[in-house]
């Protein structure tokens, strides 16, 4: 029997190591893991052999709390902070999914507030996401030009209701406060100052040559594996995926407007590599300014509360509703069981779905693009641990 | 194709496998399946042309009392535009279900959520650890029955 001098050392998914082949650790306080990821690296020399994500240190029961909620309204707070960069996407998620189990129908003016609202609240989450991936990648310019207009965004939000992160704004069968006076004009002339801001992240950041450089050909996901692992969001359109539940399962008054769905081209490198779906983002912060001006011309009077119920509960019944957040696909199963309180509700987050490819895309890259493929997914680990 | 179709044809196909099968006066239709057979049923709604569903947007383990579990498969299709729910359900003391990781990846992660919270065995998951919770955490916690431990490695678990 042959003995090696040294024990054995295994992987945590329980393969051995081989004598080139080493573990380091990247987080979970890392700053490119966007929160408090920690990814164990399998390495040969430079070269990443396997990568196992950890996950679970922002765990907040979120599902069990559910549970012990005494009324529908009281989980809409708890949505909001799955996902923290794109609040308002999180909590109408919830919304539509109690809303139908509940069989209300909400006026079209808080249709088109919330409309409004929502793509805001998704300029928002993509001015973060591809700011703090400058930042990854070493560009520390566009982040500060990003978050100065991210903040014009949130003044909207806090003149409308207060709140400036989490905002507990859309309610079941309405939003919390109607539109303050001097909003539309107020958001119109934003869309006006941002359009052209596009142009200048693309000049300082999208085609940088060291950005390009870094991002280009790095980390490709192919669409038939991003289908199989139901990646969602822009991670899905980078592959070439034609494929935005806006459009395609459609909901709220989307389908009023006209608007078109980005895919990634992979103009500089190839469909499906980082550049993609970072360009992914920044097109469709374009196409949000679009659907924005059209909901704030033709946005109805009405009132925001009319549709509210005085008592929430539903009749027993289950149902999956989905939705497209900043991230992608954020649906929430919901059961009820005649009572006041939901009976189980499950969050599938786009996030811990799209996480679940990063594996499969590391594989053969060097340490340091890693950084470069984990800030394109784009992930919040609020809402990748619940 | 309409709930109503698909789940025709699987009874034509499984019959006896099929346990029940609600496409109307419900708010989503839904199958439900016999534990043993839902991966073979999972590869026939992959895998024949008119289903085609290839995108598992979302797998859910649910204790409904009574001592049953039972795990939720919400199956979309890109191609054809449908969608389907089915339901598998398991006795609490015995939760063995296959896993269909093999057949739609994302499932793998799922998979492992549904086993660290509610604590359902998917036999034939290739790495079943815990996900969300430290690995020497004891039970179950969506588990209805759960109660939360006095202490974790000898430190007092707040309320």
């Amino acid at each position: 029997m042959f003995e090696t001098s040294h024990p054995i050392v295994k992987t945590s998914n329980g393969r051995a190591l081989r004598s080139e082949e080493m573990i380091i650790n990247m987080g979970p306080q890392h700053p490119s893991t966007h929160g408090v990821l920690r990814l164990e690296l399998v390495v040969d020399g430079e070269i990443v052999v396997e990568v196992i994500p950890h996950i679970g240190y922002l765990h907040r029961c979120f599902e069990k709390h559910c549970e012990a909620m005494t009324n529908y309204q009281q989980v809409i707070p708890y949505c909001d902070r799955l996902d923290y960069c794109a609040a308002m996407n999180m909590e109408y998620g919830f919304v539509l999914a109690a809303e139908r189990l509940l069989g209300i129908q909400v006026p079209e003016r808080v249709e088109y507030i919330r409309v409004i609202m929502l793509e805001l609240q998704r300029i928002a989450s993509h001015l973060i996401a591809l700011g703090t991936y400058g930042l990854d990648i070493g560009a520390f310019t566009p982040f500060l030009f990003m978050f100065r207009d991210r903040e014009r965004i949130l003044d909207l939000f806090e003149t409308t209701c207060g709140a400036r992160l989490l905002y507990n704004y859309i309610w079941i069968g309405g939003v919390s406060h109607d539109l303050p006076p001097g909003f539309i004009d107020k958001a119109k002339a934003f869309c006006k100052y941002f359009r052209p801001n596009i142009k200048e992240f693309n000049d300082l950041l999208s085609y940088n040559d060291i950005f390009i450089k870094r991002t280009a050909n790095v980390g490709i996901l192919p669409a038939d594996v991003a289908i199989a692992y139901a990646c969602s969001g822009p991670m899905l359109r980078g592959s070439g995926v034609n494929w935005d539940l806006r459009r395609d399962d459609p909901y709220s008054v989307y389908n009023k407007f006209q608007w078109e769905v980005q895919v990634g081209k992979g103009e500089v490198g190839v469909v499906g590599d980082c550049w993609s779906r970072y360009m992914v983002r920044m097109r469709e912060m374009e196409q949000s300014i679009n659907i924005i001006e059209q909901a704030l011309a033709q946005i109805p009077d009405g009132d925001v509360h009319s549709a509210v119920p005085k008592r929430i509960r539903p009749n027993a019944g289950d149902l999956y509703a989905r939705t497209e957040s900043a991230r992608g696909e954020i649906g929430y199963y919901i059961i009820s069981d005649g009572t006041a309180s939901p009976y189980r509700v499950k969050g599938r987050s786009p996030s811990f779905v799209n996480l679940s490819v990063l594996p499969e895309i590391c594989r053969g890259y060097m340490i340091a693009d890693i950084v470069a493929i984990a800030g394109s997914t784009d992930i919040v680990l609020g809402e990748v641990d619940r | 194709m309409t709930p109503q179709q698909i789940s025709e044809k699987l009874k034509a196909q499984f019959s006896d496998k099929i346990l029940e099968a609600k496409v109307e006066g419900v708010l989503e239709p839904y199958i439900k399946v016999s534990a043993s057979s839902v991966k073979e049923i999972a590869i026939a709604l992959r895998q024949d042309p008119e289903f085609q569903f290839d995108y598992l947007m979302c797998l859910s383990g649910v204790d409904n009392g009574k001592n049953i579990l039972s795990v939720v498969y919400h199956l979309s299709s890109m191609q054809q535009r449908h969608k389907i729910t089915l339901k598998v359900e398991v006795p609490a003391d015995k939760p063995e279900v296959p896993s269909v990781s093999s057949i739609w990846p994302t499932a793998n992660w799922h998979e492992r959520e549904a086993y660290d919270l509610i604590g359902i065995k998917f036999i034939g998951h290739p790495d079943l650890r815990r996900m969300l919770l430290p690995e020497d955490w004891d039970g179950h916690p969506l588990r209805k029955d759960y109660k939360v431990p006095e202490f974790y490695q000898g430190m007092k678990v707040p309320y």
